[in-house]
C-alpha cells in the first residue's frame, strides 16, 4: 500500500527518530512510503492557543498537500487527532483516512506482530490525546505485547495526564511541572527502564523530567521499538 | 484576578499540604464515582437523555420559565425576576425587612455565593448563618469555598478543631470527626429553632409544576426549608426541567456523578404553599446574571447544562494539584474555566480558558455530556481577539507565516540550530519550560534532510 507519511512541524524538527522509525515499520512490512515535502504543520497549536484564523489556513495548507494520498500515517495521535477530529468543525473537511501509526497496523492494515525484538521493561503512558481524541484504544499495547523480549509493565494513573498540553506546558509552567513530577513518580516506581507513547511531545515532556529527576528511565516512541530488531 | 490562574496557582502549588489533601479527596471521591457508574447499564443513555432535556431547556427558556412561573404563582409561591446580582439582592434584602427578620439560616448555594448574596444581607444588618457543615467552617474562619462539592476540602480536621475551639464549641473538643460534626450539630439546632426565613438555591426547578428540587447530603437544607416561616430560594434561570418525570433521569445522574453515591441522603421538593405545613411564605428569584449572554453564544451555551455535579474537578489534573482558590472564581475547576469567563465577561477571566491541558478527562465523565474542551478552545480564541495585538500574538501570526510556506519552514528549521541554545539562555517560553525540565538538544538532522539523503 502507498502511504504518505505525515512526520509533523515538531517530529520533523526535534524528534526525527519517530518518523525514521515509522518508515522502517512500514517499509519492513511491504508498503510504500512518501513524504510529501511540502508538508509543515497541521495547525494544532495555533488552535488550541486560540488563533483560529491561522489554524484554518494551516488546515487547508494541509488538506491541500496531502490531498492526492489516499492514505495518511502519522507518528503523533494529537496531530491525527487535530486533523480528523478537529478538522470538520475548523474548515468544513477533513482527509478521510489520516492514522495514528498503531491505527493504521492494528485496525487497518491487520497487523499485531510487526517482527519487533526488545528486551527491555517497558511501561506504556496512554496520552490524553490518543485516548479521549484519536481514541486509538488498545491499539498500542496489542503492538507491545507482540514485541518480543519485552517485558510490559503496568503504569499506575496511566490515563492521567502528563502535563504537556502544549503552551500550556510554557503558559501555566507550575501546574503543568506539578503534573508531570507525579507522572515521573509513576513511571519511576513501575521499575521500567523505557516509558512508551504514541505522542512525541508528551514524551518531550516526559523525557525531560525524567533526566531532570536524575533517573535513568528514557523516553522512546511506540515506532522506535516496533522498528527495533 | 492580578496574575490570574498561573500565578494564583503557583501560590496553591507551593502548599503540600493542600496537594495532599487535594489527592487524597479527589481519588476517593473518582473511585466511588466510577463504581456506582460502572454498575449503570445504561450510564450513556442517561448521560445522553440528560444532555438532550438540557438542550431543549435552553432551546426553549422563555416557553419554560413563563410556565414556570404560572405554576409557582397557582401554588401559592411569589415569583421574583432578576436581572442581575444586585436585582437578586436586593429582592432578598426587602422580603427579610418586609417581615422585620435580621437572621436568616442558609443551605448551600453556588449561585447565592455567585451574587454576593451573605454581604449584601449583611450590608443590609442582616445576619446569614451557613448550615452546611463545610460551608459553616469556611464562614466561622472568614474563609471560602474551594470546590463545588465538598467546600472546605482544602482544611483539614485539626484546623477545624481549633477553629471550633475558638468559635462554637460549648465544651473542649477533639478532632474527631463526630466530635466535630455534634459540635457543628448542637450550635446550629439552636438556629434553626429560631430562624425565622430560609434561603436556599435549587437544583432544578419543575416547569410543569412550579417544584423546586432540592438535593443534599446533610439534612441542613431540609431543615433550611422546613422550619422557618419564610423561605426564599434562589435559581438560575438555566436550573428548570420541564417535567417532573425527567427529574428521574437527573436524581440518577447527579448523586453518582457528585458523591459516588446511588442516591443522596435528602431530596426536598418544594410546589409553593401548604397550609399548616412548612413555610407559608415562599418567594422564587429567578436569576440572569449573564446567563442570557452566554445563552446567546452557539458554542458556549452548553455549560449552561451544568448540574454543578463536580465530576470534571475531581478529575482534572490541573484542579486536583492547584485546588479551587487558583481559579479566583466561584465556579472553580474544568466548568470554572468556561462558566466564569462566560458569566462575568471572558475580559475579566482572561486566564482560565487557558487553566487546562486539554486533556479531556472532564468531558468524559460529564453526566450531560459539556464538551468542556471545544469551549475552552472557543473562549481562547475570544481572548485572542480581545488581546490583539499582543506579543505572543505576533508570534503565533509569525509562526503561521513560517508554517505556510515550505522555504520558510525549512529556513526555520536551519536557524533554529543557532537559536535554540540561545534561546534557553533569554526569559521567554524556552526559558519556562527548561526551569522544570531537561531539553534534550536539537538532533543532527532534521527527518526531511534523512529523507533527502536516503
Amino acid at each position: 500500500m502507498k502511504i504518505a507519511l505525515f512526520a509533523t512541524c515538531v517530529g520533523d524538527t526535534l524528534f526525527p527518530e519517530a518518523a525514521r522509525a515509522t518508515v522502517t515499520v512500514l517499509e519492513r512490512l511491504g508498503h510504500e512510503v512518501v513524504f510529501p515535502e511540502d508538508q509543515t504543520c497541521c495547525g494544532q497549536m495555533h488552535l488550541n492557543s486560540g488563533y483560529r484564523d491561522d489554524a484554518r489556513k494551516l488546515a487547508r495548507r494541509f488538506l491541500d498537500v496531502f490531498a492526492e494520498y489516499d492514505v495518511v500515517v502519522s507518528p503523533s495521535s494529537s496531530c491525527v487527532g487535530t486533523v480528523r477530529e478537529l478538522y470538520p468543525e475548523l474548515v468544513g473537511s477533513t482527509h478521510p483516512e489520516v492514522y495514528e501509526l498503531s491505527e493504521l497496523l492494528v485496525r487497518k492494515l491487520g497487523v499485531t506482530d510487526v517482527g519487533a525484538t526488545f528486551p527491555h521493561r517497558v511501561t506504556y503512558h496512554p496520552t490524553c490525546h490518543s485516548l479521549r481524541v484519536t481514541k486509538v484504544g488498545e491499539a498500542p499495547m496489542t503492538l507491545l505485547r507482540h514485541v518480543r523480549g519485552i517485558q510490559l509493565v503496568e503504569l499506575p494513573r496511566a490515563d492521567e495526564c502528563c502535563g504537556f498540553g502544549g503552551t500550556f506546558s510554557v503558559k501555566n509552567a507550575d501546574t503543568s511541572s506539578a503534573m508531570l513530577a507525579d507522572k515521573c513518580s509513576s513511571i519511576v516506581a513501575t521499575g521500567a527502564d523505557t516509558c512508551t507513547a504514541v505522542d512525541g511531545s508528551c514524551l518531550m515532556q516526559i523525557g525531560g523530567g525524567l533526566t531532570r529527576a536524575g533517573t535513568s528511565v528514557r523516553t522512546l516512541h511506540l515506532a522506535e521499538i516496533l522498528a527495533s530488531t | 484576578m492580578k496574575g490570574g490562574f498561573p500565578e494564583a496557582a503557583r501560590r496553591e502549588l507551593a502548599n503540600p499540604q493542600l496537594r495532599a489533601n487535594l489527592r487524597n479527596a479527589t481519588d476517593t471521591i473518582r473511585a466511588k464515582r466510577a463504581r456506582v457508574v460502572g454498575e449503570l447499564p445504561d450510564w450513556e443513555e442517561l448521560r445522553e437523555a440528560g444532555r438532550g432535556i438540557k438542550a431543549d431547556v435552553l432551546h426553549h427558556l422563555e416557553e419554560y420559565l413563563t410556565q414556570f412561573e404560572a405554576a409557582a404563582q397557582a401554588a401559592g409561591a411569589q415569583v421574583h425576576w432578576a436581572r442581575d446580582a444586585a436585582e437578586a439582592n436586593a429582592i432578598v434584602v426587602e422580603i427579610a425587612r418586609a417581615h422585620g427578620i435580621t437572621d436568616v439560616v442558609k443551605m448551600k448555594s453556588l449561585t447565592t455565593d455567585e451574587i454576593h448574596l451573605n454581604a449584601a444581607l449583611a450590608q443590609a444588618g442582616i445576619t446569614a448563618l451557613e448550615t452546611d457543615f463545610a460551608e459553616l467552617i469556611l464562614q466561622l474562619d472568614g474563609d471560602w469555598p474551594s470546590h463545588i462539592l465538598v467546600p472546605a476540602i482544602h482544611r483539614n480536621r485539626t484546623e477545624i478543631r481549633d477553629l471550633f475551639a475558638r468559635t462554637i464549641a460549648t465544651r473542649p473538643l477533639t478532632d474527631d470527626p463526630h466530635d466535630l460534626a455534634e459540635a457543628a450539630r448542637v450550635y446550629l439546632r439552636e438556629k434553626f429553632l429560631d430562624a425565622r426565613m430560609g434561603v436556599s438555591g435549587a437544583n432544578f426547578g419543575v416547569a410543569e409544576t412550579g417544584t423546586i428540587c432540592i438535593v443534599e447530603s446533610e439534612g441542613n437544607g431540609r431543615m433550611c426549608t422546613t422550619l422557618p416561616e419564610v423561605l426564599v430560594s434562589i435559581l438560575g434561570i438555566e436550573k428548570l426541567v420541564p417535567t417532573f418525570a425527567d427529574l428521574e433521569v437527573f436524581l440518577q445522574l447527579l448523586p453518582r456523578s457528585s458523591t459516588g453515591e446511588r442516591m443522596n441522603p435528602y431530596t426536598s421538593l418544594w410546589t409553593g404553599v401548604t397550609p399548616g405545613d412548612g413555610p407559608q411564605e415562599m418567594h422564587i428569584v429567578l436569576l440572569d446574571a449573564g446567563r442570557t449572554r452566554v445563552l446567546a453564544d452557539e458554542v458556549g451555551r452548553v455549560a449552561l447544562h451544568c448540574i454543578r455535579c463536580s465530576a470534571c474537578l475531581n478529575v482534572c489534573p490541573v484542579y486536583s494539584r492547584t485546588g479551587g482558590h487558583a481559579y479566583g472564581s466561584v465556579y472553580p475547576g474544568p466548568i470554572g474555566a468556561i462558566l466564569t469567563p462566560q458569566l462575568i465577561g471572558v475580559e475579566k477571566a482572561p486566564t482560565l480558558p487557558y487553566a487546562s491541558s486539554l486533556c479531556g478527562a472532564c468531558y468524559e465523565v460529564c453526566p450531560v455530556k459539556i464538551d468542556i474542551p471545544t469551549v475552552l478552545l472557543h473562549l481562547r480564541a475570544k481572548v485572542v481577539e480581545q488581546h490583539s495585538p499582543s506579543a505572543e500574538g505576533l508570534t503565533m501570526r509569525a509562526a503561521g507565516w513560517v508554517f505556510r510556506g515550505r522555504r520558510r519552514f525549512e529556513g526555520a528549521q536551519r536557524l533554529a540550530r543557532f537559536a535554540f541554545p540561545l534561546a534557553r539562555l533569554l526569559p521567554g517560553p524556552l526559558a519556562s519550560w527548561t526551569k522544570t525540565r531537561d531539553l534534550k538538544p536539537l538532533p543532527k538532522q532534521s527527518f526531511r534532510r534523512w529523507w533527502a539523503g536516503r
